[in-house]
């Protein structure tokens, strides 16, 4: 496959930012696909339009995801990407990784793709960009039996799961994100392989509610750790802080000169919940007013940590704006402990699930997910579903029309009623 | 023995799932796992967490593109190997961080890094602009309404002496999707690029039998402006196809996704809404969505220079205007939206207007309001 000119590609390879197609250009010399994958490239930034095909079947037997078919609508022009499929292996928990393990993909990827990849997909998986449909079942060969590893999802299946870094490298980890993430992706190997749900459905993991991994925002089913006892304070860091021993935040703020810290303002009057004062220089914090945001702690991370009573809050229903508009999720579960059981299963949390998935894939619609169809059948009937006791932290505050849908046998004597004795009573 | 095309489901191993990730943590954070203590970030782009042991991990998080080679990945794992055991991991925001256990290691391994032209800018720590996440765009997707690794490219460029620093307010996460499908969610970003259509989809009378079901088209969209329809192909005959109606389609691209036989892209009709003020975090205020406050940017490439300097404004602006840690969006809610449109200079468009589902929400249904430029 020959270089193609470049013109408007070439304008990318300036600037400080990394440039992915001086990256691709290097690919390239080992990979020549790869100027078929900028010369396509080229053609769109002229045309102001993509160049591949809408969709395409492809896979390995025996999975229904995994594999992402993509086709060139310009295959004459650009034969190296004629097919070019994606491949989405699931990352291993939260991201680390051997050099040993990443020159085998490497290798892997050489032999039987593009040799270009996205570190990582949006959901999380490791994605290899670029092969065709003869290689497919070779790669999954070699990927199985020679790396150990295994493909992600897509499709109407669960998604590839995904954690924070949480205990490995973080104080603030109130659950271990990592071994739930893992230990549920083992779990439902099958829902992540083999489509059966209306939609999509996603996993997010976050140790706190700093929220990392975006989970109240992008998944389905997010478990966001908290604490339900009282902050841990150091009284002697709190005056290190003060006495400017300590750099606030962590040292965030590095890049400018925001004055002296001001314990008052930059911690006591940005608590949301003002639960916070001083008496003389001892920090006080009445726990019981707390609702854990996590920024006084992110301010003074060598005073403060969570408590000692940790868990998770499990939420329900987020996705982005397609089709009834964004949704977060909405607080479910306000406390969960997140325990592992004597089989090594997190059997609370897998309750709590597939309580969800039950009733989602008997009343959810082709294409809908979980969250719009909690919108479109109500909260009230997902907090019933879910045989969860309902709590006014479900709510921001109380509804305010009074149409409640009354069940009959809420109402005194039901709702069967003869008119004609209403009538000798009340006259039309 | 290696794959056998005649006997493809010989040996067949499936479902084995990702190997453990503790097979991939460096020593120092094996040994102090759920023992960390606190962090500093010592300098932009450096970390340093504190084990209860006493142990310290430094951690150089380098922003890298989200497309990238294996080539890369291999000079990635030159660096993991001379310097940090052979370990390394990525961040959601598609950073590298190489983990180091003394910090007599950090700048040996900076050193290297900046050796390496511009491949590894360490940065991305505390009030920086974070790395940008995307999503595919005209490399590799079908239904984009623009680049995606381009715009972040320019977009990056621009913005660069904010990854590398700590002088904002806060952090500020800037997010790029190239349709409305969101498949990089952009709608809790404090700054979201966003790839739009503005013409309705073409309808392939020729090929909609052989690509479509049709009821599927149909209930595909939101706003019923796509119905049944008897119509003649080009060849003369009479065909079940559908057609649309224009005036009620909100372009959202959900008919092309379930319709092949549909595309609305368009070189003209396509380009870039701009929405500003999301969070994740529960931090302070509880998470919020991204708001619409430029509807359309056209698609100019190679750079987007419109692009490029539209963000630049609206963060600089928050840059000079906000309180230490606010977000964007609680800047804006605090000085509200009237304000920041007059702050930014961005023209205030109907556009900006709510006309769907929940709409009500954003009405104003107080008196409460500021006097600003906006009202004659």
């Amino acid at each position: 496959m020959p270089k193609h000119d470049t013109p408007l590609l070439d304008e990318l390879e300036k600037g400080p930012w990394p440039s992915f197609v001086t990256d691709l250009k290097r690919q390239a010399e080992k990979k020549p696909e790869c100027f078929d994958i900028l010369g396509q490239l080229e053609l769109s930034f002229k045309d102001k339009i993509t160049h591949w095909k809408h969709g395409g079947i492809v896979g390995v037997f025996g999975y229904g995801g995994g594999i992402v078919g993509r086709y060139s609508d310009v295959p004459d022009k650009f034969p190296g990407v004629a097919h070019f499929h994606t491949v989405r292996l699931n990352q291993p928990s939260s991201k680390f990784y051997s050099s040993a393990k990443l020159r085998d993909i490497c290798d892997l990827w050489e032999k039987y793709g593009s040799g270009m990849t996205n570190m990582h997909g949006s959901t999380g998986d490791l994605v290899l960009l670029g092969t065709t449909t003869p290689n497919l079942e070779p790669l999954f060969y070699d990927l199985t039996h020679n790396l150990n590893q295994d493909l992600g999802g897509s499709g109407s299946n669960l998604r590839t799961p995904e954690c924070c870094l949480g205990r490995a490298r973080c104080e603030w980890g109130c659950y271990d994100t990592q071994d739930l993430c893992h230990t549920l992706t083992m779990h439902y190997q099958d829902e992540i392989h083999r489509p059966a749900f209306p939609y999509k459905f996603k996993f997010k993991f976050s140790g706190c509610p700093n929220d990392c991994v975006a989970a109240i925002a992008r998944s389905d089913f997010a478990v966001i750790g908290t604490w339900r006892d009282d902050i841990r304070i150091d009284q002697a860091a709190v005056k290190g802080y003060i006495s400017g021993e300590f750099i606030p935040n962590a040292g965030a703020h590095s890049g400018k000169d925001w004055g002296k810290f001001d314990i008052k303002k930059e911690v006591l009057d940005l608590c949301p919940t003002e639960c916070m004062w001083m008496e003389g220089d001892t920090l006080k914090i009445d726990n019981s007013e707390c609702t854990r945001c996590m920024h006084c702690i992110n301010v003074m991370p060598r005073a403060l940590r969570p408590g000692k009573q940790q868990g998770a809050t499990i939420c329900v229903g987020a996705k982005a704006p397609i089709l009834d508009g964004a949704q977060f999720a909405t607080m479910t579960i306000p406390f969960i402990e997140v325990k592992k059981n004597e089989d090594g299963e997190y059997a609370e949390v897998v309750e709590v699930i597939e309580k969800i998935w039950d009733w989602w894939m008997e009343v959810g619609k082709n294409r809908e997910r979980v969250g719009e169809t909690i919108m479109r059948i109500g909260l009230p009937t997902f907090l019933k579903v879910m045989e969860v006791t309902p709590l006014p932290q479900h709510v921001k505050e109380p509804r305010s029309n009074p149409y409640v849908f009354w069940q009959e046998d809420e109402v005194e004597g039901g709702f069967e009623r003869d008119v004609k004795e209403f009538r000798k009573r009340n006259a039309q | 023995m290696g794959y056998d095309p005649e006997n493809p489901m010989a040996d067949r191993i499936t479902d084995i799932g990702p190997p453990h990730f503790e097979e991939f943590f460096p020593p120092v954070v094996k040994k102090n796992y759920g023992k960390w203590l606190y962090h500093e970030i010592i300098q932009p782009g450096v970390l340093m967490h504190k084990g209860e042991s006493g142990d310290e991990c430094y951690t150089v998080r380098v922003g890298a593109a989200r497309l990238i080679s294996i080539e890369l990945i291999r000079e990635i794992c030159d660096v993991a190997d001379k310097h940090c055991d052979g370990y390394v991991r990525w961040t959601t925001r598609n950073n590298v961080e190489f983990m180091v256990d003394s910090k007599a290691k950090v700048q040996p391994l900076l050193d290297d890094l900046k050796g390496r032209g511009n491949r590894f800018p360490v940065g991305g720590t505390g009030a920086s602009v974070s790395n940008c996440v995307h999503t595919q765009g005209w490399i590799h997707c079908h239904t984009p309404a623009t680049d995606a690794s381009g715009v972040v490219k320019a977009v990056m460029d621009e913005l660069f002496d904010y990854f590398v620093s700590h002088k904002l307010p806060a952090q500020v996460r800037v997010a790029l999707a190239c349709c409305l499908n969101m498949c990089g969610a952009v709608h809790a970003s404090d700054i979201a690029i966003l790839g739009v259509h503005r013409k309705p989809p073409m309808i392939d009378h020729d090929a909609i039998s052989g690509l479509c079901e049709l009821p599927l088209a149909i209930s595909a969209c939101p706003l019923g402006a796509v119905k049944p329809a008897t119509v003649k192909n080009s060849a003369g005959e009479d065909i079940k196809s559908v057609k649309v109606n224009a005036d009620r389609c909100m372009f959202c691209g959900n008919c092309y996704t379930m319709c092949p036989a549909m595309p609305l892209a368009d070189p003209d009709g396509d380009g870039i809404a701009i929405l500003v003020g999301g969070k994740v975090s529960n931090s302070r205020k509880a998470p919020m969505f991204s708001k619409l406050v430029i509807p359309f940017l056209p698609n100019t490439p190679p750079r987007w220079p419109e692009v490029v300097s539209a963000v630049k404004n609206i963060l600089e602006t928050y840059a000079k205007d906000a309180r230490k840690y606010e977000r964007v969006g609680e800047w804006a809610a605090r000085i509200g939206w009237e304000k920041f449109f007059e702050k930014t200079g961005i023209p205030f468009t109907i556009k900006s207007v709510d006309d769907y589902r929940l709409a009500y929400d954003t009405w104003r249904t107080t008196t409460q309001f500021k006097f600003t430029s906006h009202i004659k």
